[in-house]
């Protein structure tokens, strides 16, 4: 068991310290008495020393990308590039203030006006906004962009968006937030949409159709000609969730196939490190004629370079962030795209579906397989035979993956496979990894008919066994109790 | 470069595996007419060493504060961050982990975060606080949508100093909803005491006080409890700096019922804006209603401490319609640097760096006041590390002219609708000698 930092606490230990004070004019003078603090807060006093054993002790808990396999599907966890964290560092941009003078920051909004003129290429779309920080903020930016069209032609009526039961939940959650009540969509047994089904759901009422492309199941919905006749017919548009990008840049632009709206997961796609959790960037691409809806402001190029260009304010949504967008995230996007060029990126998406496909083709034989077409970037198997044969549970089949140097596939999800286990591998994995993984893949599926007790008890090799996530809601324990 | 590991040959042998002959047989679900014909419009691709070249031609087109002498705040703050935090923060095993969906291989995560919990929580005085929000402007409109959550009313006022990026980030969010946003006047630099009592009754929701305000002033805490809580119902969220909780009165003793604040300070760099990180702390009797991830102590099967994400029935990829917010991602390494920052800061260094700041600004604004055509746009009002300075000539024009000095001399007001006003904010870091000058430079202009 870790101690937390604050048990290292020794009064009078010291982690910095700060120069003397050259003004020291007592604060009881300069602050009224009855807003100054009484009592000190109870941080911890402990030396760098302390600090630096601490987390480097904690971080030897962690699983990360560098260490192994980390195949959670829809999350998209490949090698982040070193080359990107030297480059952001650099103090020229660490520590650029947002009201300096536009003057001083022309390199920056360089940056970021060459990013949304690459980001709207490889999407097919007119403008991009590089505002949101997150792919589900993306996705507000673009439900609000939505309203804000309606709004504008006078369509009070429409009320809803229509969603398939495959997305990820950030979709429902996000119209909600924006004010649409939810439809959902059923799967056909292709795992598309459902056409039929879809042409029942479609009336006036239709503000949009929220549609991931490949769909969290790992296909390419192939009918999006047909369902963008379909919403366009009663003026609803179309938001592409752009989680799952890195199967079709380069082969396919949403914006030219149908889809009006789309966000961007540049932590996913564009290599941004994830952070254990964000920070993340979530640029949204529109059509024509959303362009003015987008946020404010754009980054433009005028005659004395480039500025904050706050033009279409007037029509715009608004604002989505204090300031401009995660700037040091998108600059790690822009260093990527720079550095793949159009090949590169294409040669990304390649790759990302070649080793997804090889994967499968290894497990196929151990994992039952709904959908059993060629997949994307990604696919799902499901623990169904393991579960019925030998009661092992998907939960059990990720645990035990852990203890080979695995990370777990993404669990229960889509909700539309009972079981489910969502393989992404993205495309930085060699042959090699995908082999060793798909061995101890095959190895469990081995181990779930020779000895179902070592799977029910796994892990048994991680700093902790496995975790009672019940006790976690039901004993809410949610900071460290201070001593006085 | 693409940072793919497969060679051609390698290709083929795994397509022959897979049974296909080509990668367009792999892709034959794309239709044909839907693809693209050409390659994409992008410059062709740069070496890692012309990358790099080119990015400090980029960097050169850039002024940044650590060169220039920046009184430069308004929501973002150039506070001293020690070393060890990036040191930390650079570490792979926290860099490129994912959200810790997998407790037992993401234990260092869930600690930290379980540690920075903590500490938000002694900060504010609250008692429980999640995982982080994007920025502090939505972490004050997540907090008025969950008090429209608990007591089911859609009023919410704002005070008219609160930082007005955040009150236009707030009202896109509250928007959807139906949330009516009052907006309650100031007076003198805080907000109008009296106005907010004739503006309170049963239908108000909520209250918001950002305090320090966005013009750097304390606002009249004391006196809020009462008025907002006239209306039981009615939740009070204190918008905070985090700093300046080392020294000032922490929102819970004053009667907030939710604290949330911009994190930035708290050992991140500024990065013209972004990433910057919300922290979100309230009552534990609101823990279920509360956005974002949460992680809680618990035990693991051989009874051992460990940690988990915890309540996510809350959480839109269980409730989804019905979540409590669409948050998924949020800002964990950047808490992980304040974490470390306060860990390192600690009991005493806090409390040194928020003093320092505050002497240090008052020390500058009672020089500025003493300029000729200078003077102290709310002089009766108490205020922290950042302050007002009403001018005569146009702030435009001490901007511009400064910057031949490379003083930025603070935040024009003007855009926020506020004549001849510059918003002038100090931190620990500013010596004496750097203060001097800018002193300096403000008489030299005035007595041209």
């Amino acid at each position: 068991m870790s101690k937390t930092i604050f048990e290292y606490s020794v009064k009078g230990r010291r982690g910095v310290t700060l120069p003397a004070r050259e003004i020291d004019t007592p604060l009881e003078s300069l602050i009224p008495a009855e807003n100054l603090r009484q009592k000190k807060a109870r941080l911890p006093e402990v030396s760098e020393l302390d600090v630096m054993r601490h987390y480097i002790a904690l971080s030897h808990k962690n699983h990360f990308i560098e260490k192994g396999l980390y195949p959670l599907g829809s999350c998209t966890m490949k090698y982040n590039p070193k080359l990107h964290e030297s480059l952001i560092r650099h103090s020229g941009f660490n520590n650029l203030h947002p009201y300096q003078p536009e003057g001083t920051l022309q390199g920056s909004l360089e940056i970021l006006y060459e990013l949304q003129s690459a980001l709207a290429e490889i999407s097919g779309m007119s403008q991009v906004t590089l505002q949101p920080v997150a792919g589900a903020q993306g996705e507000f930016t673009g439900i609000k962009i939505v309203a804000a069209y309606h709004k504008a032609k006078g369509n009070q009526h429409k009320t809803r968006i229509i969603i398939p039961d495959s997305a990820h939940g950030t979709n429902p959650a996000t119209c909600s937030l924006v004010g649409y009540e939810v439809v959902e969509l059923k799967s056909d047994a292709r795992g598309r949409c459902d056409i039929q089904h879809l042409k029942s759901l479609v009336d006036d009422r239709t503000a949009g159709f929220m549609l991931t492309n490949p769909n969290t199941l790992g296909l390419f919905e192939d009918q999006i000609e047909e369902i963008a006749s379909i919403i366009h017919a009663v003026d609803g548009l179309i938001y592409m969730d752009g989680a799952n990008l890195n199967a079709i840049m380069g082969i396919v632009q949403p914006g030219k196939i149908g889809f009006d709206v789309m966000h961007f997961n540049l932590h996913k796609t564009f290599t941004t490190p994830h952070g254990g959790g964000g920070p993340g960037s979530g640029p949204v691409g529109v059509v024509e004629k959303l362009v003015p809806y987008l946020p404010v402001p754009l980054v433009a190029k005028g005659g004395d370079g480039y500025f904050l260009d706050y033009a279409h304010a007037a029509s715009s949504i608004g604002k989505v962030h204090s300031f401009y967008g995660n700037f040091a995230v998108n600059l790690r996007a822009y260093v990527y795209i720079k550095m793949l060029g159009p090949q590169g990126i294409r040669r990304v998406s390649e790759n990302a579906v070649i080793n997804a496909n090889y994967l499968k083709a290894l497990l196929k034989d151990y994992y039952h397989i709904q959908y059993p077409e060629h997949c994307m970037h990604e696919f799902v198997a499901d623990g169904q035979w393991q579960k019925k044969e030998f009661g092992i549970s998907t939960l059990d089949i990720a645990k035990r993956l852990l203890d080979k140097g695995f990370h777990a596939p993404t669990i229960y999800f889509p909700l539309i496979v009972p079981e489910a286990l969502m393989v992404e591998p993205t495309e930085t994995e060699s042959k090699e990894s995908l082999d060793s993984f798909a061995d101890a893949m095959i190895g469990i599926a081995r181990e779930c008919r020779e000895n179902p007790e070592l799977l029910h008890e796994a892990p048994l090799t991680t700093p902790v066994r496995r975790v009672d996530d019940v006790r976690a809601v039901k004993v809410l324990d949610p900071l460290f109790p201070l001593p006085d | 470069m693409p940072y793919i590991s497969n060679t051609d040959a390698e290709r083929r042998e795994m397509l022959g595996r897979i049974g296909v002959s080509s990668f367009e047989e792999l892709i034959a679900s794309i239709p044909e007419k839907l693809r693209l014909k050409q390659p994409l419009a992008l410059d062709e691709p740069l070496s890692e060493l012309e990358i790099t070249r080119l990015i400090n031609e980029r960097v050169s087109g850039n002024f940044c504060a650590q060169s220039a002498n920046s009184f430069l705040g308004a929501g973002v703050y150039d506070h001293f961050i020690p070393a060890a935090v990036d040191t930390i923060v650079s570490r792979p095993e926290f860099f490129t982990a994912y959200t810790p969906y997998q407790a037992e291989v993401s234990q260092g995560t869930l600690q930290f975060i379980y540690e920075y919990q903590t500490m938000i929580c002694e900060l504010t005085g609250m008692e429980i606080a999640n995982a982080s929000m994007y920025d502090g402007a939505s972490a004050i409109a997540e907090a008025i949508l969950m008090a429209a959550r608990k007591n089911k009313l859609l009023k919410a006022i704002l005070p008219a100093t609160l930082h007005p990026e955040y009150v236009k980030v707030i009202s896109i969010y509250t928007e959807g909803i139906g949330v009516e946003l009052l907006t309650c006047p100031a007076k003198d630099g805080v907000l109008d005491i009296a106005a907010l009592r004739g503006m309170m009754d049963e239908s108000v929701g909520s209250v918001v006080v950002q305090t320090p305000n966005f013009y750097g002033n304390i606002e009249p805490v004391q006196a809020l409890d009462g008025i907002v809580h006239s209306n039981p119902k009615c939740l009070l969220i204190a918008a905070v700096d985090p700093i300046s909780l080392a020294i000032l009165t922490p929102p819970a003793v004053y009667g907030a019922d939710i604290a949330v604040g911009e994190g930035q300070a708290l050992g991140n760099s500024m990065y013209m804006g972004g990433p910057l990180f919300g922290f979100f702390a309230t009552k534990l009797d609101m823990a279920r209603m509360m956005p974002g991830r949460i992680v809680g102590g618990t035990l693991d099967k051989e009874g051992k401490r460990a940690y988990a994400l915890t309540l996510q029935a809350r959480e839109q990829h269980i409730r989804r319609a019905k979540a409590t917010s669409n948050i998924c991602s949020n800002q964990s390494l950047c808490t992980l640097a304040a974490t470390v920052y306060l860990s390192l800061m600690g009991r005493e260094c806090l409390v040194e760096a928020a003093t320092q700041s505050a002497q240090k600004a008052h020390y500058l604004a009672s020089e500025l006041a003493k300029v000729p055509g200078c003077g102290l746009a709310y002089p009766s009002a108490p205020f922290f590390k950042e302050f007002v300075l009403k001018t005569k000539l146009p702030a435009e024009r001490i901007i511009s002219e400064m910057l031949d000095q490379s003083i930025y001399p603070g935040v024009d007001l003007q855009r926020f609708g506020h004549q001849n006003e510059l918003l002038i904010a100090v931190t620990e870091k500013k010596t004496k000698a750097r203060i001097d000058e800018f002193v300096a430079a403000m008489r030299e202009l005035n007595h041209e």
